[in-house]
């Protein structure tokens, strides 16, 4: 045993143990989106009954990371047969457990049924959702219990480690990341290999390696979902960062909102410091390195690498000027090297399968220059109106169309697509026409979006573009650390400029104000957020602009929802008179007779909308 | 638990072989008994165990044991069917613990098929 006797809790290898194994393992997400749909209940159920039939010795349950698919959970994936089924309830269990588990007989009904198709698909790996993905960061997903160190080392885990510890020298590592071109995966799309090599050359000791996990794009959740799938990937990307570099000390910032991915973490690092997988000396080649874990408070400023160290160090999460770089003066003014949770994850097997095998995958070529291409993959949250939301890792390169229509299987309730929304409160919005674009770091740039973390929110043509932007300022007014005043009091007067447009009082010049407004902001202020927080405005801007106008010139909102823009009518031809939005109408706004017409009173009418969500005949119409 | 040295990485990883393979489908072999209502009353759930049993006992990591339904020829329950990758399944009928266990080492360990104890041969079309 090594280092820190903190609360190392009774390492547990519950699948592993039973000599003889089982026949069967029921694979139940135990992500935080499935555990919020009850899978503890699911598991708990599935216990008792497999108990009831005497095939307790036979069948295991293994309580997993994300699955991916949070759209449908609770989900399960029963091995050996890859079947997959969804959305479980408490009362499917005793059916499901003597149909499928006892007799071998799949349960269709629990299975999942593409939106288009009749008919329902057994196979996970057949379901479209999963098909076109490819899994590296995510390697581990459902199919390792992520709170037993032995399931993760048996596929493969610290072997990178084991590798650089006995054959690489520092150098060699640095030049391996390099080559592989693997870009940070928080946002900046920085060249890790280029990152690790400043600061492994910066003068300074002690050196401090640091994981970003202060995710915070509104949606956005696969940092969570990798800690909570698979902590041990991450700790042993960054002790690869850390032998790299010549560091002994990692820290993990994490925001308190994510207690199950803390817990998951602590649990992580109390199994690799009684295995010797941190501490001193590991694997005896003399390289000594520990992590412990720093709590943030949950501001978005603080994912921001200089607040954030300002933060661990308890200061204030304020930025500061980006000349001073944190890889030579960082955390306690030392050198110190911050990447992501996903950048981590992605490191054992670049060390494992070599630079070459990684550049085979994604755009570009970073032979020569490691800004030249995107390589591996990206882990998106898809999320809006799309019928599968989840989560996806797909290859660099890949199209938005195949991410939003083959993945995400399209738009619900047959409404037509208008804009995808990437990279966050700092990204933009990427229109139709653009739908074949494919993804990486330099395209989503061009177009006036980014990768940022890898928020994906799809809208359809219900949804108001200066709406939109006027969220996303909104939340950054509120994030805002106020510490710059093009930031602090230029988004406040964006915003509104923004109500003034929704409002239907804008003059004539109000939007090119807004565009000038928006420049400066993004052109004067001190660091990363109030330099991109005007791109929801400017690209909505760019390619919405006819949207904007309906709103100034016409008075018009197009999308239906800016409410002092818009007018509720009845459309005589489909009403049938069913009293049903009558009823429902808090002002008693509406009047009619029963089978005959109604009509909305337009002074009395608050532009709720529950009469249009309510009516069976779509007959209310909004302009 | 103690200090992992190198090696005992690969220990872990031939430990969890069994778990890991079930999970990636990856089986060399896979056994298949059959539970109808027809099986299950004629003691599939006793040839279930054995095969089990077998399984531990030979500490193989490479075979899958699945269940299906009813086989459709239920005088001749218990029944199991043995597909060895790339080979054309085989169905064994009216089993008790000893066949099971002839047919584990033969058939599943060595490749032969036991044939006194085979439903019928060629009849099966692999998928």
């Amino acid at each position: 045993m090594n280092v820190t006797p903190q609360k190392t809790k009774e390492s547990k290898a519950r699948v592993g143990e039973r000599p003889g194994g089982y026949r069967m393992h029921l694979m139940l997400c135990a992500g935080t989106g499935c555990v919020s749909s009850g899978s503890y209940k699911i598991k708990d159920a599935l216990e008792r009954e497999l108990k009831k039939r005497g095939l307790s010795s036979e069948v295991a349950v293994v309580m997993t990371g994300c699955n991916g698919f949070c759209a449908q959970g609770p989900v399960m994936v029963v091995q050996p047969d890859e079947i997959f089924y969804q959305r479980l309830g408490e009362k499917d269990i005793p059916h499901l457990v003597e149909e499928h588990l006892l007799k071998g007989r799949p349960v269709e009904r629990l299975m999942y049924t593409p939106p288009a198709g009749k008919a329902a698909v057994p196979k996970m790996s057949d379901i479209g959702f999963f098909e076109k993905q490819r899994l590296l960061a995510l390697r581990n997903r459902g199919l390792i219990d992520p709170e037993v160190i032995d399931e993760y080392i048996a596929r493969g885990g610290y072997k990178a480690l084991a590798q650089v510890l006995t054959e690489m020298k520092p150098e060699e590592v640095v030049k391996e990341l390099i080559a592989s071109g693997l870009r940070g995966r928080g946002g900046g799309g920085f060249p890790t290999g280029v990152k690790w090599k400043t600061c492994r050359e910066a003068p300074g000791e002690p050196k401090y390696v640091v994981c970003n996990a202060d995710e915070g794009d509104p949606g956005a959740y696969m940092d969570r979902s990798i800690i909570e799938g698979d902590p041990h990937s991450v700790l042993e990307g960054m002790a690869i960062a850390a032998y790299a570099i010549g560091s002994s000390r990692g820290y993990i910032y994490i925001r308190h909102e994510y207690p199950l991915a803390t817990e998951r973490l602590e649990k992580g690092i109390a199994d690799a410091r009684e295995y010797g997988l941190l501490g001193k000396n590991i694997f005896d080649k003399g390289f000594d390195f520990d992590v412990g874990i720093h709590r943030g408070a949950g501001a978005f400023v603080c994912g921001e690498s200089t607040a954030l160290m300002a933060s661990m160090e308890g200061r204030p999460g304020e930025p500061r000027a980006k000349y001073i770089h944190t890889v030579e003066h960082g955390l306690w003014d030392r050198p110190t090297n911050l990447n992501n949770v996903e950048t981590y994850a992605n490191v054992p097997p670049i060390i494992l399968r070599g630079a070459e095998w990684f550049t085979s995958i994604g755009t570009g070529d970073v032979s020569e220059n490691p800004w030249g291409g995107s390589k591996g993959t990206k882990v998106f949250s898809l999320v809006g109106k799309v019928h599968n939301t989840g989560l996806v890792e797909v290859p660099m390169g890949i199209s938005l169309k195949e991410i939003v229509f083959d993945i995400g299987g399209g738009i619900p309730n047959g409404k037509k697509f208008k804009a995808v929304q990437t990279g966050g409160p700092s990204g933009g919005v990427i229109p139709e026409n653009l739908l074949d674009l494919p993804v990486d770091f330099d395209q989503l740039t061009k177009v006036g979006s980014m990768m940022g973390s890898g928020g994906m929110i799809v809208m359809d043509e219900t949804d108001c573009m200066v709406d939109i932007a006027r969220y996303f300022i909104d939340f950054l007014i509120g994030e805002s650390c106020g510490k710059c005043l093009p930031c602090r009091e230029g988004l406040t007067q964006i915003s509104a400029l923004l109500n003034d447009i929704c409002n239907g009082e804008a003059k004539e010049d109000t939007i090119e104000l807004l565009e000038e407004l928006s420049n400066t902001v993004k052109e004067c202020s001190l660091c990363a957020l109030g330099g991109s927080a005007p791109n929801p405005v400017l690209s909505t801007l760019r390619y919405f602009r006819d949207e904007y106008e309906a709103h100034v010139k016409d008075k018009q909102c197009p999308a239906g929802v800016c409410k002092a823009l818009i007018t509720y009518s009845i459309d005589p031809d489909k009403c049938t008179g069913c009293l049903l939005c009558l009823r429902n109408c808090p002002q008693d706004a509406i009047s009619g007779e029963k089978k005959k017409p109604h009509k909305i009173q337009a002074d009395l009418c608050i532009k709720c909308g529950i009469c249009r969500d309510i009516c069976t005949y779509d007959a209310v119409v909004v302009r | 638990m103690p200090r992992l040295k190198i090696e005992d990485l690969d220990k872990i990883v031939e430990k969890q072989k069994k778990t890991m393979s079930l999970r990636e489908g990856a089986g060399r072999v896979k056994i298949t008994v059959h539970m109808g209502t027809c099986g299950i009353s004629a003691g599939a759930r006793k040839i279930m165990a054995a095969v089990m049993s077998c399984v531990e006992k030979s500490g193989a990591s490479d075979i899958v044991i699945t269940t299906s339904g009813c086989a459709g020829f239920c005088s001749r329950e218990p029944m199991m069917t043995v597909e060895v990758i790339e080979q054309a399944p085989i169905k064994y009928m009216e089993l008790d613990d000893k066949k099971v266990g002839r047919i584990f080492d033969e058939h599943v360990m060595k490749g032969n098929i036991v044939e006194e104890y085979a439903l019928a041969l060629g009849s099966e079309q692999a998928l």
